[in-house]
């Protein structure tokens, strides 16, 4: 149960984190013109492909003792970040930002531009724009980043293992836990745990689905499904 | 920055516009006009691709030009030469796009109400009040833009764009698609808001329609340069420019080649190509040997049964029906001279000749509707 609840915790502190962060950095790639926008996005989506070890692996690296994050943490609160919520929560946000950012790319584009012109002419600043036009308009793309990022967050394996290690309480979720229950031959409680992760994870997708559905029809807009927007 | 009250701020707009895009398939597209807009309705006019909605788009801000000026009476919104570029926010420069764009997820009221951020609140809601009624829309206040008719909705874009109480008036097509009726109400409306606020108003349009309708003064663009201006009976009857003639309604478009120069008489005869054709056209700055283009409007052109005698139209061209076809209130009729002409008639006049597919006809065109037109 302990599992349960820090994988939670862990999936709705990362997905809060993804939320604001994600949305000033898919507006700049959604609406910038500037010619190396290719690279950062290249590295946004480097998540989607690289095995989960070796984005580990270097998180692991820079958290260490001697690298740069492990000293600067070490520095401001007295303590090194491997092996500790903070670091896995860390390592989680990088691991989980396409999932964030691109259905929010991509609600931020699919608003016509005209509205955005109009609203221009109509006196509003970007920040108003943003606000009154942009955002309300990509209420679907916005619940696909929470949902995307916080479900993946729940079902991460590889990176927590790296970073976090398998520490009971603070670093190990509930994903680990499901492992080392197989490990151990107990597949009853194994079982348990999977069947809670599954039936989650049904809960939130019946969710969204119900959501874009309603608001597909204020709006007139098309029916939007998580997948489409990877 | 507001004009207090009924006080009239009649300012002209001007723009000097120079701009150059680079287009991947052909050759880049060049704009170069220098416009002046009265207060009251203006037109501007040409076929799809002659840069109207660019200039549209650099007048309000949202297109850079690369050089020139736009100013709105003493006040300067764009200057290339002292780096002046006022942004979209604070020119007060009202649009109404094509396809209005209307804010699909707010009502209509608050829709009307977006420009007045930053009001407080009992003004806001009087200026929204007084542009409701003005364009008769105040039941509407509560729905949404996906909910309402088209011209209802055009009636919105107006009312928001104007609830500002903006300098200038940019209309990019945005009455297309409406009966002439409504069409006509709904401009009737603006005429009425206009007459108290008289600013510039600079309609855009590619239909002929349109112009014979609004127009007071039409400037027509074509290949991003202004071609003509004066009114629509100047710039329509007179095209010196090919794709503005076709877009301005003439229905027979000839080429031939000049085979006789008549100072004397004004006129000069040119033999149409692929056929033994000739027809007397105006004088033009031509030589014999050249090629030309001429436009001819279908309903100039009178037809007969009989080869008609003592006439004073110089051109009477034998030639053969090939179909008729009702469009509309009037008959759309092919004649094949050699070349083919199409004519308009009236249904009555149609029966009354006893028209019918492969009868023998005459066609007589006046010298003077006989239009040249540059390529």
């Amino acid at each position: 149960m302990t599992a349960l609840i820090l994988s939670l915790k862990l999936a709705f502190c990362v997905s809060a984190i993804l939320l604001a962060g994600g949305m000033p950095l898919a507006y700049w790639l959604a609406y910038s013109n500037w010619r190396g926008k290719f690279l950062l996005e290249a590295v946004v989506a480097l998540p989607l492909v690289l095995p989960p070890t070796v984005l580990g692996f270097y998180v692991l690296v820079a958290m260490g003792p001697h690298g740069p994050l492990g000293t600067l943490w070490q520095t401001l609160f007295g303590h090194g970040l491997a092996f500790t919520f903070e670091g896995l929560v860390l390592a989680s946000v990088l691991y989980s930002l396409p999932f964030a950012v691109q259905p929010l790319i991509a609600s931020f584009e699919s608003v016509d531009r005209k509205l955005l012109d109009a609203s221009a002419v109509l006196g509003a600043g970007r920040l108003r724009t943003f606000w009154r036009v942009i955002l309300p308009l990509s209420i679907p793309g916005v619940v696909t980043a929470l949902v995307l990022s916080f479900a993946h967050t729940m079902g991460e394996f590889g990176v927590v293992l790296m970073v976090g290690g398998n520490l009971a309480g603070i670093t190990r979720t509930v994903s680990i836990d499901i492992y080392d229950h197989v490990q151990s031959l107990e597949y009853a409680e194994a079982n348990r745990m999977a069947l809670v992760l599954l039936a989650i994870s049904f809960a939130v997708l019946t969710m969204v689905y119900a959501i874009n559905r309603q608001v597909g029809r204020q709006m007139g807009r098309r029916l939007w499904t998580p997948w489409a927007a990877k | 920055m507001d004009t207090v009250g009924g006080e009239v701020d009649s300012a002209m707009l001007t723009a000097r516009l120079k701009l150059e895009r680079r287009r991947a398939s052909s050759s880049p597209f060049v704009l170069d006009v220098s416009i002046e807009i009265p207060p009251g309705f203006s037109i501007l006019f040409g076929p799809s691709g002659a840069g109207k909605s660019t200039v549209l788009d650099c007048i309000a801000g949202l297109v850079r030009p690369d050089g020139g000026s736009i100013t709105a009476g003493s006040e300067v919104l764009f200057d290339s030469e002292s780096r002046v570029n006022c942004p979209p926010q604070a020119r007060r420069v009202a649009y109404v796009f094509q396809t209005l764009a209307l804010f699909p997820h707010m009502s209509v009221e608050e829709n009307v109400a977006y420009g007045l951020n930053g009001l407080p609140q009992a003004e806001r809601s009087a200026r929204v009040e007084e542009l409701l009624s003005a364009f008769r829309v105040e039941k509407l206040r509560a729905r949404r833009p996906l909910e309402i008719s088209g011209g209802e909705r055009q009636r919105i874009a107006l009312a928001r764009s104007l609830v500002t109480q903006p300098r200038v008036l940019l209309l990019d097509e945005p009455l297309t698609g409406l009966d002439a009726e409504l069409k006509a109400a709904i401009v009737d409306d603006l005429r009425a808001w206009n007459a108290a606020h008289g600013i510039p108003i600079l309609y855009v349009t590619h239909t002929r329609d349109e112009v014979d309708a609004l127009g007071e003064r039409v400037i027509a663009m074509d290949h991003g340069r202004v071609v003509s201006q004066g009114t629509p009976l100047e710039v329509l009857e007179a095209p010196r420019r090919k794709r503005l003639a076709q877009a301005a309604g003439f229905e027979n478009m000839l080429s031939g080649t000049i085979v006789d120069l008549r100072e004397a008489d004004g006129v000069m005869r040119v033999r149409l190509s692929e056929s033994s054709c000739e027809i007397e056209v105006p004088l033009g700055h031509a030589k014999t040997g050249d090629r030309v283009h001429i436009a001819i409007r279908a309903g100039d052109i009178l037809l007969a049964t009989v080869k008609p005698e003592g006439l004073s139209a110089r051109n009477v061209i034998e030639g053969r029906i090939v179909s008729m076809e009702a469009r509309g209130t009037l008959i759309r009729l092919r004649v094949d001279c050699g070349v083919e002409f199409i004519v308009h008639l009236t249904p009555g006049a149609t029966q009354s000749l006893e028209l019918s597919a492969g009868k023998r006809v005459w066609l007589v065109l006046k010298t003077h509707s006989c239009h040249l037109v540059e390529e």
